[in-house]
Order: C-alpha cells, then structure tokens, then sequence
C-alpha cells in the first residue's frame, strides 16, 4: 500500500531524469457531421422567422413595443409586480415552515389542521382562491376586535382595513403556503434519524431540536425549490386582476392597450419585463444553489447515512496526524 | 476489576447513603415489543455505580434496543427500569403508572449520555459548536463556561487542534471521540454506547476504545454494546451475552469468555473470537 503511493507520488511530482516520459498522443478527432447540419438548419429557420417577424408582420407593431417598453406606467407596474412578489413569498414562506412544522408535530390537533389546510389551499385553483379574497368585504363587512361578552370593542369596515393591494398578497401567500410547506417538510424529512436522536439523547427538547439541529440542515434541501417558487410566484401574480387588482405589470398592459386597441405590442412589453425579471431571479438562484452545493461541511452525516465512513476512509488515508494523536494519547 | 469498581465509586462524589445502595441502572424483567415483534422478551440486570458492562449478542438479539430503552428513545411496555433509582420514562404513583411529558423525559436524559454507532455529529456545526450545544440549550450553561469545558473535553479525546473543523472533514474515529466528548459535556452519571467502533475502518477502533480504556478507569458508568472482545475481557466489570431477546448468560467477562457455560453463547464465541 505505501509502496504504489510512494510511486505515485514521484510520478505525478518530479519526473526522474531516466525514466522517459510517454509519448502525448495526437489523435485525429472524431467528426460529426450531423451536428452541423441541424445546426445550419435550426439558425435557418430562426432568422426566417426574426426576418419575417420584423418586416412582415405589422401586428407586431414594434416601434409601440419600443414606446410602451420604458413607459411610466409600465415601469410602475413592474414594481407592484415585484412587491407582490417579494411580500407574497415572504409571507408563504413564514406560513409554510409553521404548517410543515405543524405536519410533522407530535400534537395530534396540529397535524390534522396542517393537512387540512395544504387540502384546501392546494386543492382549489389560485385564481378561484384571489376571487373569494376580493369578495371578502362581501361576506365579512366588518372587522371587530373585541372581548367575547363584553360591549368593549374595536370595529372596522372591511374595505377600509384591508386594501386589494393586500387582499392579493393574502390570496398568493396562502397559496403559496400550501406548496412551501410541502417544500419543508421534504427538506424536514430529508435530515438523517440519527440527528433527531442525538438531539434527543442530549436531552433537547422538540422544539430546541427543530430549530437548532432539523431545520438549519434542512435548508440546504429547502432552498433550491424555493428559488423555483419564487420564479413561479412572479408570474403568477399575473392573476391578481381576480381580486381586482389592476396595478401590476399584466393588468396594467392590458388596460393600455384597451385603450390603444393594440394588444400584441403590449403583451410583448409584458412578456419582455417578466423575463427581465426571471432573468435576474436565475441568476440569483444560480448563485444561491453553487453555494449551498459548495460548502463540504453539509455533505455529510445528515442525508446519506453511508457518507461519513467514505469521508472517513477519505480523511484518515490523507492524514497520519490522526495516529500520531493515538500515540500521544496512549503514552499520557 | 472489581478494584477498579470500587475505588472509582469512592472517589465519585459523595451521595446520600440510600443511593449509594442503588445500583445506576436496575433492569426488572423488561420487555419491549414493536407491534407483534417482541423483541426483548424479559430482561432483567444490574450495572453497579462505576462499573463497565459489555453486552454482546448476535445481530437481532435485542442489545441495541435494550440501551435505547435505557433513556427512553423506546418506551418500554413491560417490566421496570430504573436509573440511579429513578423510574424511567414513567411515574408511580401507587399502583398506576403516569407516561412522562416529554419535557420531564428530556430532564431524564440529559444525565444519561449515548454514543452512537454512526456518530450523528451535528454536521452544520463547528467541532466546539457540537459540545457546547446542549449544554447551552438544556442546561443553560453561560457560553463561556461551556467553551472551557469542552476545550478541556477536546483535549482529553486528543483532539484540542480540531475545534474549530467541521464534522466531514474529520476521520471516523475522530468523529466518534468527539461524540464521546459531546456526551461527556453534559455530565452524565452513565453513558450508553451503541457499537461505537462498528462503522469504523478496522485501523481507526483503537483510537476510541483507547479513550473509552480511559473512560472506564476515572470511574465512568458505562454499558456498551459491542462486539469488541478483547475490549470486553480487558476493561468490562461483567460481560453480558443476549440473544433473542433474554440474557443467555451473565457474570466475569473473562470467564464467560473462556469458559461459556451455555451452547448458544459457545456457538457464538466461536464466531467472533
């Protein structure tokens, strides 16, 4: 064993003069002719369609996209759209650890309300879900805080209270809630036994267990999903003009061009930001997840119960300071 | 051995007389079933104060489950077990039996340490991170407090250079002398281990069984499920063979070693030595 890494290790360090190093080998790559065919075909294709789409096709109407595209209202929209965003997954993301929690609780009453809620949230359509938030006023019109039989109470009409702004950011995050908390509790699930026990056998309780053992180790599950949901969240709120809603980035084209009579030129606009957006959201997912992918210190005991012998095997090959420390030990 | 025992008892700290009596854990015809799968059918045995018993037994024989019952990651369905007097999982009242809360049954076993087969470190947290976690969390110990302690653990492992490592980037019997030190930290008054060198490469198991060697002669409790023989003969107080789910045979490590007084505990000597 120490002889074939004593020799490989002056191979791969200083070459000895004697022995002659192999001949490289230069080989005539091999050729792929259909690559460059379908290839030749494809842009063929593409600048046919880019060529006809530009001057052709006047519905098109791109000098409007070009006008629309750094509109005021336009760029306002973009930002109702990212607050949405940014507020309705916050919010579902909160709601959906608390559920996934919930699910996996050792309190019967809990697990039952979690199970039904992801039922009912993930079982009816979004869109039907923002219509019954915008009929809220409807059915409640006012809102009390009070303290049961008594007269001592604060009321407020429901209109007042809660703005459509907010009735959508209700509607998307509990929506949400019920795929994040999905999300979580697969990444919950995903920790090794072992932790929950030694966690356990400490004497930690399960709450104590749960956040400072389960879920930070669970993130590394929880999180690249959760990129995707953001991405899918952007364009869902498209369908806030249910609640009505009529200020994001969708709603908002559309109503331009109920004006212009010219909807393809706005549904562009539209298109374009959303994948501006996207963009911009991939990018930081991409970041998010090399991270997570990167730090060796979560490969490890939690998921693949097998993995710590490799590492070890991996560790003790590369490291005679762990004998050493035997030895020491031993003499003391 | 016995000597060993004995002293280790006097130098613990003083308890009152009636404890000393009671032995650290009391086992009284245990049972344990998984739905219609009995798997210990009645065990029942006593670990003195300061004293190391090995339990060995073929794969299925109960060992493991026997120790988990011990701090309650089982509940026990029949029989009683108790450590250092303390009824375990349960309280009597009378003659009817109240379940713990959960919370009464973390006070439980915050003084009953367990080293496990696969280590289960803490794999987000920092070596040091590892040892002052509970005692932080659970006994609210002051971070500072905690952190000497468990320089002081380290460096009784050997492994006062790794603090500040994570868990994957330590060998496998590193990781298992850390998680010795992790249990250590809280102070038990018994430690369970759980086939502690079974998943260790064959060159890593002296490391630990070194440290545990140690472990035993300050006068540590200590049970451990094992298939370690020679580590058995020379540092076990008693030796205890179980298979399907009953003790077989019990008594002086060495000599139920040499001189095996049933079949099954021949048949199965014979396998391992």
């Amino acid at each position: 064993m120490s002889d074939t890494t004593s020799t490989g290790s002056a191979r791969s360090g200083a070459p000895s003069p004697s022995g002659a190093s192999p001949d490289p080998i230069t080989a005539i790559p091999l050729r792929h002719p259909g690559r460059w065919i379908i290839a030749v075909v494809l842009v063929a294709i593409l600048a046919l369609f880019v060529y006809d789409a530009a001057v052709n096709r006047p519905t098109y109407d791109w000098p409007s996209v070009a006008k629309y595209l750094f509109d005021r209202r336009v760029s306002q929209a973009v930002l109702v759209t990212l607050e949405l965003t940014v507020l309705s997954m916050i919010g579902a993301i909160l709601i959906g650890g608390l559920v996934a929690v919930m699910r996996l609780s050792p309190n019967p009453v809990l697990r039952a309300l979690a199970w039904v809620f992801v039922w009912i949230f993930r079982g009816t359509p979004v869109y039907v879900q923002l219509v019954f938030w915008g009929l809220l006023a409807t059915i409640y019109k006012t809102i009390t805080i009070g303290i049961p039989f008594t007269t001592a109470a604060v009321s407020w009409t429901t209109q007042e209270a809660i703005s459509v702004f907010w009735l959508a950011v209700i509607g998307l995050a509990l929506n949400e809630a019920a795929y994040m908390s999905e999300i979580a509790r697969a990444g919950i699930l995903s920790v090794d036994k072992g932790q929950d026990e030694a966690a356990v056998a400490l004497g930690m309780t399960w709450g104590q267990t749960m956040r400072r053992i389960i879920l930070p180790q669970a993130m590394r599950v929880i999180i690249p999903p959760t990129g995707n949901e953001v991405i899918s969240m952007l364009k869902t709120t498209s369908l806030v003009t249910a609640v009505p809603l009529s200020t994001d980035l969708y709603t908002r084209t559309r109503d331009i061009s109920a004006e212009t009579f010219n909807p393809i030129p706005l549904l562009i606009v539209a298109s374009i930001w959303y994948l501006v957006i996207t963009s911009v959201l991939m990018v930081g997912q991409y970041f998010l997840e090399k991270r997570f992918a990167r730090s060796t210190r979560f490969i490890d005991v939690g998921g693949n119960p097998v993995a710590p012998t490799a590492a070890a095997a991996g560790a003790s090959a590369g490291e005679p300071a762990s004998g050493d420390a035997t030895n020491e030990r031993g003499g003391a | 051995m016995s000597d060993t025992a004995s002293t280790a008892a006097s130098a613990a700290p003083a308890t009152p007389a009636a404890r000393v009596a009671e032995p650290m854990v009391r086992a009284e015809n245990v049972m344990k079933s998984f739905g219609s799968n009995t798997v210990l059918k009645s065990i029942s045995l006593e670990v003195g104060r300061g004293e190391v018993m090995c339990i060995i037994g073929p794969s299925g024989s109960g060992k493991s489950t026997f120790l988990r019952c011990i701090n309650h990651l089982e509940k026990v369905n029949g029989g009683r077990l108790f450590v250092d007097g303390e009824l375990i999982g349960y309280r009597q009242r009378g003659d009817k039996i109240y379940e713990l809360h959960p919370k009464e049954a973390a006070l439980q076993r915050r003084d009953i340490g367990m080293v496990f087969q696969r280590f289960n470190l803490f794999p987000h947290l920092t070596v040091l991170e590892n040892i002052i976690e509970a005692p932080q969390r659970v006994k609210r110990q002051g971070r500072d407090a905690a952190v000497k302690r468990a320089t002081e653990l380290l460096a009784r492992v050997g492994l006062a250079d790794k603090a500040k490592a994570y868990p994957a980037s330590l060998s496998g019997g590193q990781q298992q002398r850390v998680a010795i030190a992790r249990a250590l930290a809280m102070e038990p008054k018994l430690l369970l281990f759980d086939e502690p060198t079974s998943a260790l490469d064959p060159e890593l198991v002296g490391e630990v069984l070194d440290v545990m060697k140690n472990l035993a002669a300050s006068g540590m409790t200590m049970i451990v499920v094992t298939h370690e023989m020679g580590f058995a003969r020379e540092v076990a107080d008693s030796l205890v063979f179980m298979d399907g789910g009953v003790v077989v045979e019990a008594g002086d490590p060495r000599q139920v070693i040499t001189d095996p007084q049933h079949e099954r505990t021949k048949a199965f000597l014979s396998k391992v030595l």
